[in-house]
């Protein structure tokens, strides 16, 4: 927090030094629209900076003047004299508190209130406080301009290609060891400078992600909303620069997301979706670019509401915006001066943002693409040159050229000899079968028309679209290369991603594996249409154990609830105090079972975990890890069961972990036990204990010790010699012999299983 | 009114070339090819530290291959890209008058494509080489 403390002090400086002028200008003539726009975009990222910082006053000051330059941007109110006297005493403060911030000093803020009031329009005309400047403390970092570190970077390689040069000379010649123990120590030096010089350039974009969860975290709170901030990709490398370009716009986005995107909690209920929201920041390098994706599972962007507030604010003509495709209708987010909130809030403000960030974004060559998905979620993705990037690659050798291959893309290196590994020609067209698989085999040198030679070397590359043996004279070595774009003309051929100069100083080309596939003509046709699909609607299912539970039937729990599956022996196991309980080690945990397992030595149960308490649930068998579809039948009455869902085509029912933690009774929910009261012709046996077994009643003909009866039946005529159970009389006639008559006849089976249930003990 | 121009010739003419194009001029080493990609690409060059994409002057003329041994150029930078234009020979840098194209004057071939003037050396007229004309445009060439 410290670092990003440090970076917000010095960029409000800088940009406080920069607008200086600005605010003169803007004095001087108050209706000057540039002017405005430069103070009011001042203000607006120190408002955004001190949400997520922690700064309650700067915030306040900043949302205040932010409101009064607003109104003016909106032709609300005419800057005066008194008003542009307001902004700057407030521009002034902010100068004031950082400076006192950086210096740990304390600031009095009882004046505060009255500079806010002075923005009003009716305020009186104040003599601007004259505080006392507070003493700058010195910083342990400095910012430099990015120039002077491009100056540094290429001196640096000139550096590395004099010490080859001279290595190169004093190789021929007959060297003294001192001299050669010189240049060693040198090559060091100079190999570390290089990392060190790289460094100062480079930075894992983790340095942009570091301070997300936090922010989330706040934001989600201030709005009552339940966020899960997912980070993928934080090992990516991007240029230092492009880093710093990045992060204002990237927590726009992000704070837009959470504030106009994601629901809250009730109507994220109501729509079906979790009530926690799900928010995806991810990097990831795709030939030279880097993409940062936003996605969030909120409710998208309302383009109907979007085109009626541009309308309104008459940024466009009705027939204008009826002539709109989807697409730039959807870039009207980006418009200056549109919202599609209606009340304005403290955490993304009025849609000022967007225009600001595709702006910034723009300005360093990126691009913003918009996936809208009304009702499913909004996916932003950036697309930012890779103007300089460090890049794992490998060399390899074709004739009397060499080119990098990035390392990411390969999958293994595999040389023609043996039966693994053979080059075959199916028609005009070459194959590789590498252990059983096939898959096409592009000959470097013979579409590069560097050699007609067959190559002894295969690279199995993988691409998006799928996998090929890209086939090379030799395979040289690994180096990590500085990447740069190569000229229009070199990048028209299709299959360079970019070039580089290593060591030896001579330029070399950086291959794009997808761009030669397609160069090649190879098709990767089923793929790329399973691709198409995935493409189409994204949604990550929940996943979840399927399990045969101790009844027999097949159940599923989700998978995150589930701390391990274990095998305990069934002695672990005590019916005490009124609940099942499972030993473990020295703790004892409520366990949940559905059924009878006495008759087994171990039963595997499944250790439930909610983060804090922990319980057990006896099962059969773990069968799988499924992926739950999105419909979900619901149950009908409580109990532990959420729904059935459909699995592989078949109907599992989905346990409902609240339930099992909110505390259900804890109970062995073994079938109800039926005494049948036999008579010796086998009537009860044969016709009634397959249908009362399938109505869920456990049938016995005589009790074994230690057990009792829910309930007992018996024939009108063979009475049972003692109640060991409330009794169901059944009879041969159909009609039932006077009122009294409790008895029920003996195929009349609704009636049978009502009377069954409504006797029986519980 | 006179401008910079660096005299130079390039497939035996003489020709003038805008100093404001014209980064430096060097002798560049070692060409590594550039496989696929148009005739115009002779390769690319180190210039230092930077990569520099050579340009065949001859072939962007649609003239004949520049030879091998013609290693002199003049470096242009074009949308942030450096480029080498391989020249036979360069004289030296002087102001010169730009003049219109002498009416009736029938360029062909490349020349057409890259002449945008007329500069006048005792007497003796010199056709102004657009670089960034000789530089490829994206989408030429593949």
């Amino acid at each position: 927090m410290d670092d990003l403390l440090q970076e917000f002090i010095a960029e409000t400086r800088e940009t406080l030094e920069a607008i200086s002028g600005e605010i003169v200008a803007w004095e001087l003539a108050p209706a000057d629209g540039a002017r405005l726009d430069a103070i009011f975009r001042f203000v607006h990222t120190v408002k955004g900076s001190c949400g997520f910082l922690d700064l309650p006053r700067l915030a306040r000051l900043s949302h205040a003047a932010e409101d009064v330059l607003a109104a003016v941007r909106d032709g609300n109110r005419t800057p005066d004299t008194a008003l542009v006297n307001a902004v700057l005493g407030i521009v002034d403060r902010i100068a004031q508190i950082v400076d006192a911030i950086d210096a740990g000093a304390t600031l009095d803020d009882s004046d505060e209130h009255a500079l806010i009031a002075a923005l009003a329009p009716d305020a009186q005309p104040t003599a601007p406080a004259a505080a006392a400047p507070v003493g700058r403390s010195a910083s342990r970092s400095v910012r430099l301009n990015v120039d002077l570190l491009d100056h540094m970077m290429s001196g640096m390689s000139d550096m590395v290609l004099a010490r080859n040069e001279l290595a190169r000379q004093l190789r021929d010649g007959d060297v003294d060891p001192k001299v050669e123990a010189a240049l060693e120590r040198l090559s060091l030096t100079v190999a570390d400078m290089r990392d060190t010089v790289t460094r100062t350039r480079m930075q894992k974009v983790d340095a942009l992600f570091s301070a997300l969860p936090r922010m989330v975290r706040d934001t989600s709170a201030e709005l009552c909303k339940a966020v899960n901030l997912v980070i993928e990709g934080a090992d990516v490398e991007l240029d230092r620069e492009m880093i710093e370009l990045m992060r204002d716009p990237l927590v726009h986005i992000i704070r837009n997301c959470i504030d106009h995107g994601i629901e809250t909690p009730m109507a994220r209920r109501a729509a079906g979706k979790p009530e926690t929201g799900r928010l995806v920041v991810s990097a990831r390098q795709s030939g030279n670019q880097i993409l940062i994706e936003v996605s969030d599972d909120g409710q998208g962007i309302d383009v109907a509401r979007i085109v009626a507030k541009a309308a309104e604010k008459k940024l466009h003509t009705p027939t204008e915006l009826v002539a709109m495709s989807e697409t730039s209708r959807l870039q009207l987010i980006f418009a200056p001066g549109l919202s599609s909130r209606d009340t304005v809030t403290a955490t993304s403000g009025r849609g000022v943002g967007m225009d600001v960030v595709r702006a910034n974004i723009e300005q360093i060559g990126g691009r913003v693409v918009l996936v809208n998905t009304p009702g499913r979620g909004l996916r932003i993705i950036i697309n930012v040159p890779l103007t300089l990037s460090i890049l794992s690659t490998i060399i390899v050798g074709v004739g009397t050229q060499r080119f990098a291959l990035p390392r990411q893309a390969i999958e293994e290196i595999v040389m023609v000899r043996g039966d693994q590994v053979r080059p075959d020609m199916i028609g005009d067209a070459a194959t590789a079968t590498v252990r059983g698989k096939r898959m096409p085999l592009v000959s470097l040198g013979d579409l590069f028309k560097l050699t007609k030679d067959a190559p002894p070397t295969l690279v199995i590359v993988s691409t998006r679209e799928g996998d090929y043996a890209l086939g090379v004279d030799t395979v040289l070595d690994t180096e990590e290369l500085v990447v740069k774009p190569a000229s229009p003309a070199v990048m028209a051929t299709g299959v360079y991603a970019g070039m580089t100069l290593p060591d030896n100083g001579l330029p070399m080309l950086l291959l794009d594996a997808s761009g030669i596939a397609a160069v090649a003509g190879l098709r990767f046709a089923p793929v790329a249409a399973a691709d198409a699909v995935t493409l189409e609607e994204v949604v990550p299912g929940i996943p979840a154990l399927l399990f045969d539970d101790l009844d027999g039937q097949r159940r599923a729990i989700a998978l995150a609830v589930i701390d391990r599956v274990e095998p305990v022996s069934t002695e672990a196991i005590r019916w005490s105090a009124g609940a099942m309980r499972l030993s473990v080690g020295d703790a004892i945990i409520p366990l949940y079972a559905v059924g009878d397992f006495a008759s087994r030595r171990e039963v595997a149960v499944l250790r439930l975990t909610d983060g804090e308490s922990e319980m057990a649930y006896a099962i059969a068998e773990a069968i799988e890890i499924v992926e739950l579809p999105f419909e979900i039948a619901p149950a009908r009455g409580s109990g532990p069961i959420a729904g059935v869902v459909l699995i592989a085509g078949e109907q599992v029912e989905l346990i409902d972990p609240h339930a099992l933690f909110s505390g259900q009774p804890v109970m062995i929910a073994s079938p109800p036990v039926c005494l049948l009261q036999v008579d010796g012709s086998g009537w009860m046996e044969t016709f009634l204990k397959p249908a009362l077994e399938a109505s869920g009643y456990r049938c016995v003909t005589s009790l074994s010790k230690g057990e009792t009866a829910a309930v007992a039946l018996a024939m009108e005529d063979a009475p049972p010699c003692e109640a060991l159970a409330p009794v169901v009389t059944l009879r041969r006639a159909i009609s039932a012999d006077g009122a009294n008559d409790a008895s029920i006849y003996r195929y009349d089976r609704p009636a049978l299983i009502a009377a069954l249930a409504a006797r029986r003990t519980i | 009114m006179t401008d910079l121009f660096l005299v130079a010739h390039i497939a035996g003419r003489g020709v003038a070339i805008a100093a404001a194009q014209v980064d430096s001029v060097v002798d560049i080493g070692e060409i590594v090819a550039v496989p696929r990609a148009d005739a115009v690409v002779r390769g690319l060059a180190a210039l230092r530290s930077r990569v520099v994409t050579v340009i065949d002057t001859g072939i962007a003329l649609g003239l004949s291959r520049t030879p091998d041994t013609m290693r002199r150029a003049v470096i242009t930078v074009a949308e942030g890209h450096h480029y080498a234009i391989l020249v036979d020979s360069v004289e030296d840098v002087a102001p010169f008058t730009r003049l219109p194209l002498s009416p009736g004057l029938a360029l062909h071939g490349g020349w057409a494509a890259v002449g945008c003037g007329l500069v006048e050396r005792d007497g003796e007229p010199l056709l102004i080489l657009d670089l960034a004309a000789v530089v490829p445009a994206p989408g030429l060439a593949a």
